[in-house]
């Protein structure tokens, strides 16, 4: 089968001061003072890792372990410090439901900055627009500023815009918590569906039956090492052991 | 279908980061714009004179600054033209600066978990700023009818010095914004720097009356001196720059663009490490 994301040699070091640091004129002081030492962090190390089309692939470890890194390098946010990583195909990452919103802003105007956001030109938005506002079902309120709407609403013109158009990498960083249960339930019918597209779904999950129902492969991570690839279960008890 | 996207990335043989980025900026315009119009009207949404604001406001201060200071400056010909135009420069400046940070501080929870190019926020802040001075001009070009300032056709070259002042503008916010991500404080702390820097170039008060001395200091030292006069030149002298008028301002516009732009893109990546 083909891969839809392969690292290769993967290392990710975070420069970070050794002590914390607030503000700026700390900084100054302690820059003059020379009392500024920054440790290497080895988030990743020699992670080597294909993920395949179709897949529902999962990351486990503790926090810190280098979870989110991995996503970001694959969201592209990161670059690894060493490595090569090839990603084949459109990622859209589930952000904090309508994180980028104006409250000062129609549902109408919000739909267009949150699609800019995401990557999308005025011409995708134009064709999508109907489909989103459709699918969040706020065809009534589409011209009022998002103040007036409820956080049901919110989270709903968000995962609506988040997930018009089928992704070909799905990035899933939380529990999806969108609305009423009814609403949910439509939510979890199109990452469903996406599914049965072809669209690779990665989560990282703490809830383990999650990642035990819904992953057809697992990797467990810890001090950013890929510890173990595999079958869930096996993955999940490894990662228990360890504990 | 939409085309498929592939993204590699090669530690070892990655593309030019300040190229690529120019790359991105193009490809995401369509993000840009939509920042610059959020900015744009949200800023006007909730207050009932709206847009005006834009005129209102520098016409204010410079009325305000007439009373107190034309007595003193009385040899400066049409002082409140003199004042409002340099306002305008100095307004473009100190906002498009302050709203790159704002808008990269505000942006860096999504920076964390959706590429985009970076510098889209400073961008969009410096088109706003465009967008404010080219309003602030029907004020401007009232007050000179007014109190019969000759308006002279060089006003018409008055975009190039709005390009030049906006190219050091973005390269300088950029800068700022780069160190406001990781320290809190200097969003306030600039605050303060941009009072002195008020002081230190010559806006509210003519520059002949500076001591030749600190004339010279501030001339060389201080990117605005120049920056601003480039942009007064055409409107309230009325008349074209020369040589030297222009080559100082234009090289520090390239000189702080570069030097910023190869600085933020560079720390950028870096960003989204913070924990």
């Amino acid at each position: 089968m083909s891969y839809r994301i392969k690292f290769s040699n993967v290392f990710v070091n975070y420069r970070i001061p050794s002590e914390k640091i607030g503000t700026f004129k700390e900084y100054m002081i302690k820059m003059v003072q020379g009392k500024i030492h920054h440790r290497t962090f080895a988030a990743l190390q020699n992670i080597n890792l294909e993920i395949y089309h179709g897949e529902v692939f999962g990351l486990i470890g503790r926090n810190g372990a280098g979870k989110s890194t991995m996503l970001k390098i694959i969201a592209r946010v990161l670059t690894p410090s060493s490595g090569r990583i090839e990603v084949n195909g459109n990622v859209s990452p589930m952000l904090e439901l309508g994180a980028g919103f104006h409250p000062e802003l129609s549902g109408r105007e919000n739909i267009f900055l949150n699609g800019a956001l995401l990557g999308f030109s005025k011409h995708e938005m134009d064709e999508k627009f109907n489909r989103i506002v459709e699918f969040a079902e706020l065809e009534n309120f589409i011209d009022a500023p998002m103040r007036t709407y409820s956080s049901g609403m919110w989270a709903r013109l968000g995962f609506a815009v988040a997930t018009d158009s089928q992704p070909e990498i799905l990035l899933v960083d939380e529990v999806l918590a969108v609305g009423d249960e009814q609403f949910q339930q439509k939510c979890f019918e199109r990452i469903e569906s996406f599914q049965k597209d072809g669209t690779t779904i990665i989560i990282v999950a703490h809830n383990m039956s999650t990642i035990s129902q819904k992953c057809d492969r697992v990797c467990w991570i810890d001090h950013g090492e890929a510890k173990f690839i595999g079958l869930p279960d096996e993955a999940i008890q490894k990662y228990r052991l360890s504990q | 279908m939409e085309k498929p996207s592939i993204y590699i990335y090669d530690s070892a043989r990655h593309p030019f980061r300040p190229l690529e980025e120019f790359q991105q900026v193009f490809k995401y315009r369509f993000l840009i714009s939509q920042l610059l119009r959020r900015d744009i009207v949200t800023r006007y949404k909730r207050s009932v004179l709206g847009i005006a604001w834009t005129m209102l406001n520098p016409l204010g201060t410079m009325i305000v600054l007439s009373i107190a200071f034309s007595q003193v400056f009385k040899m400066t010909e049409g002082y409140p033209a003199y004042v409002l135009s340099g306002l305008m420069a100095w307004n473009f400046f100190s906002q498009a600066s302050n709203a790159s940070m704002v808008n990269l501080v505000w942006g860096e929870g999504l920076l964390k978990r959706i590429y985009m190019p970076k510098t889209s926020f400073a961008l969009s802040a410096i088109g706003t700023g465009i967008v404010n001075v080219l309003l602030s001009l029907i004020p401007m070009i009232i007050v000179m009818v007014a109190i019969k300032v000759p308006i002279k056709l060089s006003i018409l070259f008055l975009p190039i010095p709005i390009i030049v002042l906006a190219i050091f503008t973005l390269g300088f916010g950029l800068i700022i914004s780069t160190f406001a991500v990781y320290f809190p404080d200097v969003a306030e702390m600039y605050q303060i720097v941009l009072t002195a820097w008020l002081y230190l170039t010559p806006i509210i008060y003519p520059e002949d009356i500076l001591p030749s001395g600190i004339k010279l200091l501030i001339s060389t030292l201080n990117p605005l001196y120049s920056l601003v006069k480039l942009f007064r030149i055409p409107i309230y002298y009325g008349r074209m720059p020369t040589f030297v008028e222009w080559a100082v301002p234009v090289s520090f516009a390239l000189v702080f663009f570069i030097v910023g732009w190869m600085f933020f893109v560079y720390r950028s990546n870096d960003f989204s490490q913070k924990i």
